[in-house]
């Protein structure tokens, strides 16, 4: 089994790619989208995703957009916000809106598949917690 | 070239409030001075005129008075009685007797052949002939005559007064002697005050009576008797001393004398004159007084507006300064930012390279050490061209103060990086000796790294060439402090008081706003920490920056 299923969400084609190649050799689903839209449509279509990396920087809907719309539409889904130096403050204002974490580009790949692995574990261990209460639910219903 | 201006502004004030102000106390000065000329001038003519008539009649009463004495004598005695010596001497010894003070020196009876029959008198003059005299004629044919002073025959100045006796043909002259000291008296008396002068010249200017100053009796005068006209007159005379001397003369003895009075403006009337002066003096020490303060006010009030204009000057510099960087600082971080995205791609790309050059496949391949030796090497400058994008940004970043998670070792090695170049140019060895373990800070980081530069920078324009610079960090209890030390000249202690004073630069016109260390000074108080200066003139300059260790919040 894969360590966990991401998205990565940058407007930057060769870096997408090249990220995406690096990630999957060490074990993780990666899906790729190249814009806050298309990583919404995927996500609300049914995606396996646990993590979604962010950039903040993107035309059109930017990464602080796509986090909130993200978390309203699939608020179990955890977003790692990816950043250039100079929106360290987006990211940290990311957070505020519910990111996991943020990482500085270019980031060094342990430390980002650390961070991922966590995100991932929180994810399911929030699912977890959401079907015990629901089976503890059903189970109170039957006598 | 702004300097005259100033000094043209300087000017202006000046007059125009000089030229405002002093203009109507001088106005008023001239009037008083006029008024006071005319009231002076009226009342020593009138003081002159009262006094020439008065001494005129005078002296015209004393001659009528000797003349009808005579006339008299002639009407009541006969020739024959008084061309006897016993008889006259008898007359004139009775004349002095009853009228002393009269002034009759002598008498004579002379015949119409001008011999003089009989004399009374102190001089020896009997026998004497007079027909040659001048006067002689005068009296057959005028009946009497007063004479103009004269030497005569016994050589002293006299006047003559001579009646002709009651004759048909055998027509008889008494003549009398009057001393001229008697006239030099009484016209003396009229010589008011030190400078005042009175005397009586004839119709040819001769002196009549000695004057006081500048003549003798019967010597020239240097009046003009026909300038005082018919009546009695006050005339202006420029002296060479510059004083106005009055001169007013009058006629007498029908018209053959001319009494002159003169006197010096400003010895008469004193009063007039000291209210004058001490008037003049008011205005013009008034005068000074306004002109002295206005010079001062212009003075402080142009010097005012220099200093205010320099500093607003400087301030506009700053402004100007502060847009550049802060254009400077934009361009800076859109050129980062976007550099940054490639740097990542390239990182990334020679990121997979690695990952495959790992498998086994390449690693029997010959070449797989230059592959590996590249592929770390690019990923070594895309680190290098990383810190400084890093760097860049971190420098353009906006002022306002924000409180970070700084590693106070970490903004100096950044500072040091950006300047690195600048201190390799001129020569200057940057020694860095940190302390190891130094706890992360809450702080501002941007403004830490503006503190630095600013004093790395002030280091190495301290040293100009060849020198060195160590900075050190080091924990002391609550505080962390970073030193930066150069081997510069070194200030006096006259300069070191000042240098944190906004506008304050030992730098040359032009090169340095004075505010960089006012700036840094103000940037550590409101971080919480002290800023220090140390070092004297010849032993270089150490500047410690000392900061709180506060840490930051848990997140």
């Amino acid at each position: 089994m894969a360590i966990a299923n991401i998205m990565l969400v940058d407007d930057e084609v060769p870096f997408v790619e090249a990220m995406t190649k690096r990630l999957t050799r060490r074990d993780l689903e990666v899906e790729k989208a190249f814009s806050g839209n298309e990583a919404l449509k995927k996500l609300i279509g049914g995606s396996k995703t646990e993590v979604v990396i962010l950039d903040v920087k993107m035309p059109g809907m930017d990464g602080i957009e796509t986090l909130k719309a993200i978390k309203s539409k699939v608020p179990l889904v955890e977003v790692i916000m990816l950043t250039g130096h100079a929106t360290v403050e987006s990211a940290i204002e990311g957070m505020k809106f519910g990111a996991f974490d943020y990482l500085m580009k270019p980031c060094d790949m342990d430390h980002l598949i650390t961070k991922v692995s966590a995100a991932a574990a929180k994810k399911r261990q929030h699912e977890e917690k959401i079907i015990n209460a629901r089976i503890k639910e059903i189970t109170s219903r039957r006598p | 070239m702004k300097h005259a201006l100033y000094n043209k502004l300087r000017f202006k004030l000046i007059s125009i409030t000089v030229a405002v102000s002093i203009g109507p106390l001088l106005l008023l000065g001239f009037a008083l001075y006029y008024q006071f000329s005319n009231l002076y001038k009226e009342r020593i003519e009138d003081q002159i005129l009262h006094l020439a008539r008065s001494q005129s009649s005078a002296v015209d009463v004393f001659l009528r008075e000797r003349t009808s004495i005579l006339g008299m004598i002639v009407e009541t005695q006969s020739f024959e009685d008084l061309s006897k010596q016993e008889n006259l001497s008898r007359l004139f010894w009775q004349i002095n007797r009853r009228a002393e003070g009269l002034g009759l020196v002598d008498l004579g009876i002379i015949d119409r052949d001008g011999n003089q029959l009989a004399y009374a008198g102190p001089y020896n003059l009997k026998g004497l002939n007079y027909y040659q005299q001048p006067w002689f004629d005068e009296v057959l044919r005028r009946g009497k005559y007063i004479s103009d002073v004269f030497m005569g025959f016994r050589q002293v100045p006299h006047v003559i007064i001579a009646v002709k006796g009651a004759c048909d043909t055998n027509c008889w002259i008494l003549r009398a002697t009057i001393d001229s000291e008697i006239f030099n008296r009484l016209v003396r008396s009229a010589q008011v005050g030190t400078a005042g002068d009175a005397y009586i010249v004839n119709r040819d200017g001769i002196f009549q009576t000695g004057p006081r100053f500048e003549g003798v009796i019967l010597g020239p005068s240097n009046i003009t008797p026909q300038q005082f006209g018919e009546g009695t007159m006050v005339l202006e005379k420029k002296q060479g001393g510059g004083d106005t001397r009055y001169v007013g003369g009058t006629w007498l003895k029908e018209g053959e004398w001319l009494l002159v009075i003169s006197q010096i403006a400003g010895q008469e009337a004193g009063w007039l004159s000291r209210v004058r002066n001490t008037a003049t003096l008011i205005i013009v020490t008034g005068c000074l007084l306004i002109i002295i303060a206005i010079v001062l006010i212009s003075n402080t009030l142009v010097r005012h507006l220099e200093e205010t204009d320099l500093q607003m000057n400087e301030l506009n510099a700053q402004l100007i300064q502060q847009d550049k960087l802060a254009a400077l600082g934009k361009m800076a971080a859109g050129i980062a930012h976007e550099i940054n995205n490639p740097l990542a791609v390239i990182g990334e790309k020679a990121g997979w390279m690695e990952d495959l050059l790992s498998e086994e496949e390449f690693k029997t391949s010959e070449n797989y050490k230059e592959f590996a030796t590249s592929i770390s090497k690019i990923e070594e400058h895309v680190d290098r061209a990383r810190k400084i994008t890093h760097n860049m940004l971190g420098f353009a970043r906006r002022m306002e103060p924000r409180l970070d998670d700084v590693d106070v070792n970490r903004v100096l090695e950044q500072t040091i990086d950006i300047l690195s170049n600048h201190a390799n140019i001129n020569d200057i060895d940057i020694r860095k000796k940190f302390a190891g373990q130094l706890p992360v800070i809450a702080s501002d980081q941007s403004q830490l790294q503006q503190v630095f530069m600013n004093l790395i920078n002030n280091s190495i324009d301290a040293i100009g060439s060849d020198g060195m610079i160590e900075i050190e960090t080091a924990l002391d209890k609550d505080h962390i402090t970073a030193s930066i030390k150069d081997d510069g000249p070194g200030m006096p202690e006259s300069i070191k008081k000042k240098i944190f004073d906004p506008f304050f630069t030992t730098k040359d016109t032009g090169k340095g706003t004075g505010l960089g260390l006012s700036i840094s000074y103000s940037i550590v108080e409101k971080l919480g920490g002290r800023i220090t200066v140390e070092g004297s003139q010849g032993k270089g300059t150490t500047f410690v920056v000392s900061l709180p260790v506060v840490l930051p919040e848990k997140k």
